[in-house]
């Protein structure tokens, strides 16, 4: 493993994904820099979870180069548990190991990846709860949590491994509206603490306000990229400011798609029909 | 006259009651409740096979039962593992076992171990005895019911557990027995009860192996009392003697199936 300073925290060159015959990622280029928080938007069956998955190699590209913290990720050599461990994920359905407490949830990792003794691991898991907002939640199991506090749990349970960068899969997508804010706090928190964060949301405040460069992606290619200020504020595509006009005003009808041009893009799509747990 | 709705259930509802009560009541006329009790309710006879059908037949029914279930439930969480595999061959021998043990009946495969092992292996004998050959050869069998049982546990567990605990850097062996076989095993509680009690009742064909004294189990210590006393008690005997086993480990179940509601 090699690790250059002077790399970006996430590289990516000319990647490529296809799922059977659907062309999903369509060569992107990109990069993001340490410290730096990028938030990824777009319509769904954009591709833009599909380009966070293929960072910590959820999903194998079909081509291209991916490297993280100068580790070549798509080197087939590469050492996969060791390289995610300083990468942590939070996904939509927060994925939370039901059949254990918060507390394990937190340390579990920590004790079988990390092999921390029982009491650093608890101890860091409580710093991280505490980060969350959610110090009483110890034990209790995952159930019995509402899902903003499933989510920072999740979070807390990423952060207990220490990573060097977060992705964020739709962190709110799935949570009630009045949840919704709990978890942004969090995930404010930690980009001012200085995490390297790629961020994909449809929140287009917490994108405005906390995100350094927003990228916008549609049909598997990224087809803007600037500060939020340019990208939310003067989009200059036509393709984005149809997407923002959807996104921030949804009922808005005066102004109807042009003929030809479909109102709503491909649904996602999916996972290979492979029910083998081989990731 | 037209009867109103609830009319109609009432009577439709009373109309069932009568004719189950008409079928017991015919039952329980018709027969001849002296000559059962005569074959079946002998007194001296149930006294008779106190303390031995606790003490050594259902003690034994249940030392059959266990190991036949922990051989096939180690063997069948491995051959699930196995059919789950990325690797071809494996899933092909898994698959072919299981298909294979699933149709031969567990009589004949009891017979192929109590009898095949010794020849094949003159030198060798199997550990444990009558205890080990029925715990293998039962367990054989099992263990492919299990497998499949198993597997689908696996299955059902989201998809979002390995993918969480990869990213936390896991191995695919760690993340597996750490977070999905837990779970998949809390979802297939109710079926491996199945097979728990099914097999209780299978460990009767441990008589194809020639059981002496101190290996017979229930069936057989009834089967043998039948033919002592020429008379159908014991088989009444043994029936209930299976009932202390298989009624308490519904309650069991039944419980843990609540202790873990609170961790799904």
């Amino acid at each position: 493993m090699t690790t250059s300073p002077s790399r970006p925290a996430v590289e990516i060159r000319d990647l490529h994904k296809s799922f059977g015959p659907l062309e999903v990622l369509k060569g992107i280029d990109f990069e993001v820099g340490h410290g730096e928080v990028v938030c990824v938007i777009g319509p769904s069956g954009s591709g833009k979870s599909t380009l966070l998955r293929c960072v910590n190699l959820l999903e194998e590209p079909t081509a291209g180069k991916i490297w993280v913290d100068g580790t070549e990720m798509t080197d087939p050599d590469v050492e996969i548990d060791a390289v995610r461990r300083g990468i942590g994920m939070v996904f939509q359905s927060f994925n939370l190991f039901p059949h254990l407490t918060v507390l394990d949830n937190l340390t579990i990792a920590q004790r079988r990846v990390l092999r921390r003794g029982r009491a650093e691991a608890e101890r860091v898991a409580r710093a991280n709860l505490a980060r969350v907002g959610l110090t009483d939640k110890a034990g209790a199991y995952p159930a019995q949590l509402s899902g903003g506090q499933q989510q920072r749990a999740a979070i807390a349970r990423s952060l207990s491994m220490d990573p060097k960068l977060m992705l964020f899969d739709e962190p709110t997508s799935a949570l009630d509206p009045e949840l919704v804010g709990d978890v942004l706090t969090v995930m404010r928190q930690l980009a001012e603490e200085g995490m390297t964060m790629m961020v994909v949301t449809h929140e287009m405040a917490f994108a405005r306000d906390v995100a350094d460069r927003v990228v916008f992606m549609d049909g598997g290619v990224v087809v803007e990229q600037g500060p939020p200020r340019e990208v939310l504020g003067a989009p200059r595509h036509e393709r984005t400011r149809s997407f923002l006009s959807r996104v921030l005003d949804p009922t808005h009808v005066a102004q109807l798609d042009p003929p030809g041009q479909s109102a709503e893009p491909p649904t996602s799509p999916g996972l290979p029909a492979d029910d083998r747990h081989q990731i | 006259m037209k009867l109103r709705r609830r009319q109609r259930e009432r009577l439709s509802l009373w109309l069932q009651y009568l004719a189950f009560v008409a079928v017991i009541a015919v039952v329980v006329l018709a027969a001849d409740w002296g000559r059962l009790r005569e074959a079946f309710f002998r007194v001296d006879i149930i006294e008779s096979m106190f303390p031995t059908v606790i003490t050594v037949a259902l003690r034994n029914t249940i030392l059959y039962t266990l190991g036949a279930f922990a051989f096939g439930l180690v063997f069948g969480t491995i051959l699930a593992l196995m059919r789950l595999s990325r690797v071809a061959p494996y899933r092909w021998v898994a698959t072919a076992y299981i298909e294979l043990f699933r149709g031969l009946p567990a009589l004949l495969v009891l017979f192929l171990v109590g009898y095949g092992i010794p020849i094949a292996f003159p030198e060798r004998e199997i550990p444990g005895g009558v205890f080990g050959s029925i715990s293998i050869g039962l367990g054989l069998t099992a263990a492919a019911y299990m497998a499949e049982t198993i597997r689908a546990g696996i299955q059902a567990v989201p998809k979002g557990q390995m993918e969480a605990a990869r990213t936390l850097g896991m191995s695919h062996f760690t993340a597996m027995r750490t977070i999905v076989i837990p779970q998949a095993f809390r979802i297939v509680i109710p079926p491996l009860t199945n097979e728990l009690i099914l097999l209780t009742k299978d460990s009767s064909l441990a008589y194809v192996l020639g059981v002496t004294a101190q290996t017979i189990e229930v069936t057989k210590f009834g089967r043998d009392t039948l033919n002592d006393r020429v008379n159908a008690t014991p088989l009444l005997v043994a029936g209930l003697t299976y009932l202390i086993i298989t009624l308490p480990l519904s309650q069991l179940v039944r419980r843990l199936e609540l202790r873990y509601a609170k961790a799904r």
